[in-house]
C-alpha cells in the first residue's frame, strides 16, 4: 500500500473537507423484505468513498437512496435521514428533481440516450438552464474535456451517443453527469460492464474528479475499492459492518467478518 | 447410438412436418396473389383512376372509392394515432402496475379482438341513426375505433421494452417525468410506434363490415363528409356480388389495389423498423 500523506496523514476526524453527506440511520424496505438497517456514515467532500460488500449486501440500494432514485418504483420505503449540506433530502416535499440536479450518477451499463453526443450532454444542461449556443458549446466542451473524451469525439459531436465503445459510453455518461454541476457523483458499478483497459481509464477520470466533488462509488472490485477511494464501507446483509479509511480497512479491519470477505474468504 | 439415431429420425420427422406446413401455408397466399394478379391486372384500365364506379354496362372508373377510402383512412389516423400513442404512453409510463393499468390493458386486449362487424353496428347506433343518415364521418369513427386497440398494444409493448436504466439515467439529472417520456423514452421507441401505426393503418384499409353500417357506399363523387361516400371495400363488395361482368372486373382492380397498398404499407413499416433512426 504507498502511504500517500493525505489519506494516511489525517483519521477522518481530522481531514480538512467537510462532511457533505450525512448517511443517519437510513433503513429501507420492499414490500416486507428489510434491505437496509441503521446505516450511518459521512460522505465527505472531495473524496471517495467506496461501498463493498457481497452480492445482495444493499450498497447499490443506499446508493440508490442517496438521490431517491429508487422513488421511481413504488412500493419502496426509505427511512432514517440522508443530511446533504445539512438538509435532510428525504424529507417529503421538497422538489426532487431539483435535489437530483444537484446529484450526479452513473450507472453499471452504459446509459446514452438515443440521440447525438452533443445532445446528450446539452440534455441535462437544458433542464434547468437557458444558454446561449455558444456558452452551451462551451460547456459541452469543458464536460467532455473533464470526463477525457473531448480528443475522441470532438469530431463528431453530432453522431449517435449510441455509436461510441462501451468504454466510450460510460465517460459520456459521466461527462453528462458532470456537466449540469452536480456537488455529488454517485457511481454505481461504473467500470463492471468494461474491459480492464476503460476501467483504468474510469479509474483515472475518478482520480481526477475527486478535487472537484464528493463521489461514492459501489464496487464489486476490492482491488478497484483500494485504489480508487479514500474510505471504504464494509456492507453485509443490509448492514453496515465496519466503516474506514480505505487504507484500515484493507490492512487492519477491525471486524473478522471484513478481514474474511477482503481475503476472499467468502463474498 | 441407438438413441442419436432417433433423434436424427425425430429431427427429420420434424423438419419434414415444419416444411410442410410452410408450403402448404404459402400455397394458399401464392394462390390467392395469383388469381388476384391475373384478374386484377387485367381490369386495370386508365379509367380507373379517372372516373367514378359506373351504372352497370357502361365505362367507368374507381376514383371516388379511392379518394373515399384514403379520406377516411386519413381521418381515422388523425383521430386514433394520437389517442392511441397517449393511451399506450399512459399504460407503459404511469400506470404499469396499477390496477387501473390492468383494466385498461383488460378492456383494450377485448377490443383489439373485437369483431369489426360489432364496431360497425356500434357507431351505427351512436351515430348513424341519431344523425338519420350514413356518413363519412361515421366510417371514419369506426376505422379509427379499430385502429386505436392496435396502436395501444404496439405503444406500450414498444415503451415497456425501452430499459429503465435509460429512465433512471434521465431521472437521475433532474430530468420531470413527462420530459424523460417526451425526450427519451419515445425517441428510443419511436419506429416501433410508428411502425405500429402503419401496421393500424395496413389493418383498417381492407376493412369492410364496420364501413356497410357507417359510410355506406356512393356511386358518385362526393366530397360531403356529412354524406354516405364510396370506399374500395364496400365497392368491391357489392360489385364482386353483382352479375356484372365490367362491375365484376372493377371489384378485381380495387381488390388488387387495396393489395398493393396494404403491401407498401407493410414494406414501410418494415423499413421504419430496421432503419437505425439516427444519423451515423
Amino acid at each position: 500500500m504507498s502511504e500517500e500523506p493525505e489519506e494516511t496523514g489525517a483519521t477522518a476526524a481530522e481531514s480538512p473537507f467537510p462532511v457533505k453527506v450525512q448517511i443517519k440511520n437510513v433503513g429501507f424496505r420492499y414490500g416486507k423484505f428489510e434491505a437496509l438497517k441503521g446505516i450511518s456514515l459521512p460522505l465527505r467532500d472531495r473524496h471517495v468513498t467506496a461501498f463493498i460488500g457481497p452480492s445482495g449486501c444493499g450498497k447499490s440500494t443506499l446508493l440508490r437512496i442517496l438521490n431517491r432514485i429508487y422513488e421511481l418504483y413504488p412500493g419502496q420505503v426509505a427511512t432514517g435521514e440522508v443530511l446533504v449540506d445539512g438538509k435532510n433530502i428525504l424529507s417529503p416535499g421538497l422538489d426532487l428533481n431539483l435535489v437530483r440536479s444537484k446529484i450526479g450518477m452513473v450507472f453499471q451499463k452504459p446509459t446514452p440516450f438515443p440521440m447525438s453526443i452533443h445532445d446528450n450532454i446539452a440534455f441535462g444542461i437544458r433542464l434547468y438552464e437557458r444558454l446561449p449556443k455558444s456558452e452551451l458549446d462551451d460547456r459541452i466542451e469543458q464536460a467532455l474535456r473533464r470526463a477525457a473524451l473531448w480528443d475522441e469525439v470532438k469530431d463528431k459531436l453530432r453522431q449517435s451517443g449510441l455509436g461510441l465503445s462501451g468504454g466510450q459510453q460510460q465517460r459520456l455518461c459521466i461527462a453528462r453527469a458532470i456537466a449540469v454541476e452536480p456537488e455529488i457523483l454517485l457511481l454505481d458499478e461504473p467500470a463492471s460492464a468494461l474491459d480492464p483497459i476503460s476501467t483504468q481509464r474510469i479509474e483515472e477520470l475518478i482520480a481526477e474528479l475527486k478535487s472537484d466533488y464528493c463521489i461514492a462509488i459501489v464496487t464489486h472490485n476490492m482491488q478497484q475499492a483500494a485504489r480508487s477511494s479514500d474510505y471504504t464501507a464494509f456492507m453485509y446483509l443490509g448492514e453496515l459492518i465496519e466503516f474506514d479509511e480505505t487504507e484500515r480497512i484493507f490492512t487492519a479491519p477491525k471486524v473478522k467478518r471484513t478481514e474474511d470477505y477482503i481475503t476472499g474468504r467468502f463474498g | 447410438m441407438q438413441l442419436y439415431a432417433r433423434r436424427r429420425v425425430t429431427n427429420y420427422l420434424v423438419v419434414g412436418l415444419s416444411l410442410t406446413a410452410t408450403a402448404f401455408g404459402l400455397l394458399f397466399l401464392v394462390f390467392v396473389l395469383g388469381t388476384l394478379l391475373k384478374n386484377g391486372v387485367g381490369a386495370l384500365g386508365p379509367t380507373l383512376f379517372t372516373q367514378a364506379t359506373p351504372p352497370p354496362g357502361s365505362q367507368g372508373g374507381l376514383i371516388n372509392a379511392i379518394c373515399g377510402s384514403l379520406a377516411m383512412t386519413l381521418i381515422a389516423t388523425l383521430v386514433g394515432t394520437p389517442t392511441g400513442i397517449l393511451a399506450g404512453t399512459f399504460l407503459a409510463e404511469y400506470a404499469h402496475n396499477s390496477r387501473l393499468g390492468e383494466f385498461v390493458r383488460f378492456i383494450n386486449d377485448i377490443l383489439l379482438s373485437a369483431p369489426s362487424i360489432i364496431i360497425g353496428l356500434f357507431v351505427y347506433s351512436v351515430m348513424v341513426v341519431p344523425m338519420g343518415h350514413f356518413s363519412a364521418w361515421a366510417g371514419s369513427v369506426a376505422l379509427a375505433i379499430i385502429m386505436i386497440p392496435v396502436i395501444v398494444r404496439t405503444t406500450e409493448d414498444m415503451l415497456t421494452l425501452v430499459p429503465n436504466t435509460l429512465r433512471e439515467a434521465a431521472a437521475a439529472l433532474g430530468a420531470p417525468k413527462w420530459k424523460i417520456v417526451v425526450t427519451v423514452t419515445y425517441r428510443s421507441a419511436v419506429q416501433g410506434m410508428l411502425t405500429g401505426v402503419l401496421l393500424a393503418v395496413a389493418r383498417i384499409s381492407g376493412e369492410t363490415a364496420p364501413l356497410l353500417f357507417t359510410a355506406l357506399n356512393n356511386q358518385f363523387w362526393s366530397s360531403n363528409l356529412n354524406a354516405p361516400m364510396a370506399n374500395l371495400p364496400v365497392v368491391i363488395f357489392q360489385f364482386a356480388m353483382s352479375p356484372y361482368v365490367d362491375w365484376q372486373a372493377l371489384a378485381w382492380a380495387g381488390a388488387l389495389l387495396i393489395t398493393a397498398a396494404i403491401l407498401f404499407l407493410n414494406i414501410g413499416a418494415r423499413l421504419l423498423a430496421s432503419w437505425s433512426g439516427l444519423e451515423k
